[in-house]
């Protein structure tokens, strides 16, 4: 825990005058769906690195491949899965409506309270 | 070399405005405000001023683009009115705690319902609390000057938050008026140039402003807006100060007429000093020890130096031209106000409040008289008869 400081000794505002420090900042408690990799099936169309709000697709840029989620700022908000192509052309029956954590889906949601590894 | 001009209240804050030549002006169109903004946009278009002029679809968006102006690093106005002001609201607020020195006409005009386009104060009263210095102005002259006060006091570094001044609706905005207009190389030499601490267009020291602010730091913030309220009421004395030497002019906190050796004294602002001044003058003729005590600064409230203006009167009548419903024998914000700083400076002066003028009803000499004798009455009784009085309302 670092020690707070007084109203004197702190940007008037609310001001934050340096850069860069929202990594200081761990969101990944904030989650209430996981998403989950479904490696085998991605196509590393950099869809999901694009849309994340929160720079959390961690991807290796020498081979150009999407890798997972940084999950300790990833706050599960879904965007990842509702963007990827893969999951939108997963093929089913007329009506049928799928469910976020279906194995078929690239990128899945799980409940964190029901995410086993 | 300054001239006398015959202007309306609305244009001589907008020729204040030009003088000023603020980088940023979002406005939105309000009676009885309109005439401000619409002349400024002239001096746009005439290629008179800088200034960048947003044209927004509301009063909400216009404080909402002053915000971000201000926060870029320009300085910035606007004006409104009323219910335009009530839209303003929530940014109102945020324009404060984000520490924007915007500087803002207030034409002093009646909230709806039921709808009225005519003066009273109920507007402002709405933002006491909002973090904004508050200015009274009685008129044309008063807007003007204290328009380019404002800027200087809105950017100091001692206090950083945005400043509203106020005329009456209608009665000073658009009544002629004569007005001396300072040379304008003597406006801008005396306003300067702005200098922002923190411009968020400084791109080599990136910043965030109003970032989520918890338990754990939003305290602390409310505490530094304290902080520049307390140091506010010395910086305008010392803008006051310099404006009244360069200017040959003569502002204070607040204006005392005939004060010194009264007996009772009316306490009102804008434009309805002028007419109390006229009837302390008539009662004086009869003998009668009255006086006269106009607000200028409303918030920071001066209620220390206010307790050692009166505490010489036997009796003192204040009002107001807006009810604080619910308050204290629904009485007015500016009598609750003064009745708390009077007593808890220890000052015992018999106090009555007379509401007036709500919705633009005329304030006449002969109503103000009677609220005189109504406080020599007092002064002589030592009893308030009647706490809060609707003064001119029918039965």
């Amino acid at each position: 825990m670092t020690e707070l400081r007084g109203w004197r000794e702190i940007p008037i505002g609310g001001m934050i005058l340096e850069a860069g420090n929202s990594v200081e900042y761990k969101t990944g408690g904030w989650r209430a769906f996981r998403p989950v990799f479904g490696e085998a099936k991605c196509i590393h169309c950099m869809q999901c690195w694009l849309f994340c709000p929160d720079s959390s697709i961690l991807v290796d840029p020498e081979n150009e491949k999407m890798v997972g989620f940084d999950l300790e700022y990833c706050k599960g908000c879904g965007i990842c899965a509702s963007i990827c192509p893969v999951n939108a052309k997963v093929i089913r029956k007329a009506g049928e409506e799928l469910a976020r954590d279906d194995p078929r889906l690239c990128i899945r949601m799980i409940e964190e309270g029901k995410f086993q590894e | 070399m300054s001239k006398f001009e015959a202007l309306t209240g609305n244009a001589a804050v907008a020729t204040a405005m030009r003088q000023i030549n603020p980088d940023v002006v979002a406005a939105y169109p309000i009676t009885p405000q309109t005439s401000t903004v619409q002349t400024f946009a002239d001096f746009v278009a005439d290629g008179l001023v800088d200034t960048e002029f947003v044209c927004v679809e509301s009063e909400h968006s216009a404080m909402s683009a002053c915000v971000g102006a201000s926060a870029a690093g320009a300085r910035v106005m606007t004006a409104t009115a009323a219910n335009g002001l009530a839209l303003m609201w929530e940014i109102l607020y945020i324009a404060a705690s984000n520490r924007c020195p915007i500087v803002m006409s207030l034409v002093n005009r009646a909230l709806s319902a039921p709808i009225n386009i005519h003066c009273d104060h109920s507007d402002v009263m709405g933002i006491r609390d909002s973090g904004w210095l508050i200015l009274f102005s009685e008129n044309g002259q008063e807007a003007y000057d204290n328009l380019i006060q404002a800027v200087r006091i809105a950017e100091h570094p001692d206090v950083l938050l945005p400043v509203a001044i106020c005329q009456d609706g209608f009665i000073t905005s658009h009544a002629l008026e004569r007005v001396e207009i300072y040379d304008d190389a003597d406006v801008r030499a005396f306003v300067g140039e702005y200098k922002p601490q923190w411009p968020l267009l400084d791109l080599e020291h990136p910043k965030t402003y109003g970032p989520l602010d918890f338990y754990d730091y939003y305290y602390e913030h409310k505490r530094q807006q304290v902080e520049a309220m307390e140091h506010a009421q010395r910086v305008i004395l010392e803008v006051a100060e310099e404006f009244n030497r360069k200017f040959n002019r003569n502002y204070g906190l607040f204006e005392p007429y005939r004060l010194e050796d009264a007996e009772v004294a009316v306490i009102v602002a804008n434009s309805t000093a002028g007419t109390a001044r006229v009837v302390v003058d008539r009662l004086r003729d009869e003998g009668l020890k009255v006086g006269l005590l106009k607000p200028r600064v409303f918030r920071p409230f001066p209620a220390e130096e206010l307790a050692d203006a009166l505490s010489h009167l036997k009796a003192v009548a204040v009002m107001d031209r807006s009810i604080s419903f619910g308050a204290m024998d629904n009485a007015g914000p500016l009598f609750l106000e003064l009745a708390a700083a009077l007593a808890l400076h220890g000052v015992q002066v018999p106090m009555a409040d007379y509401v007036y003028g709500l919705g633009g009803r005329d304030i006449l000499p002969h109503e103000i008289e009677q609220v005189y004798r109504d406080a020599l009455r007092v002064a002589e009784t030592g009893r308030v008869e009647r706490r809060v009085t609707y003064l001119s309302v029918r039965e």
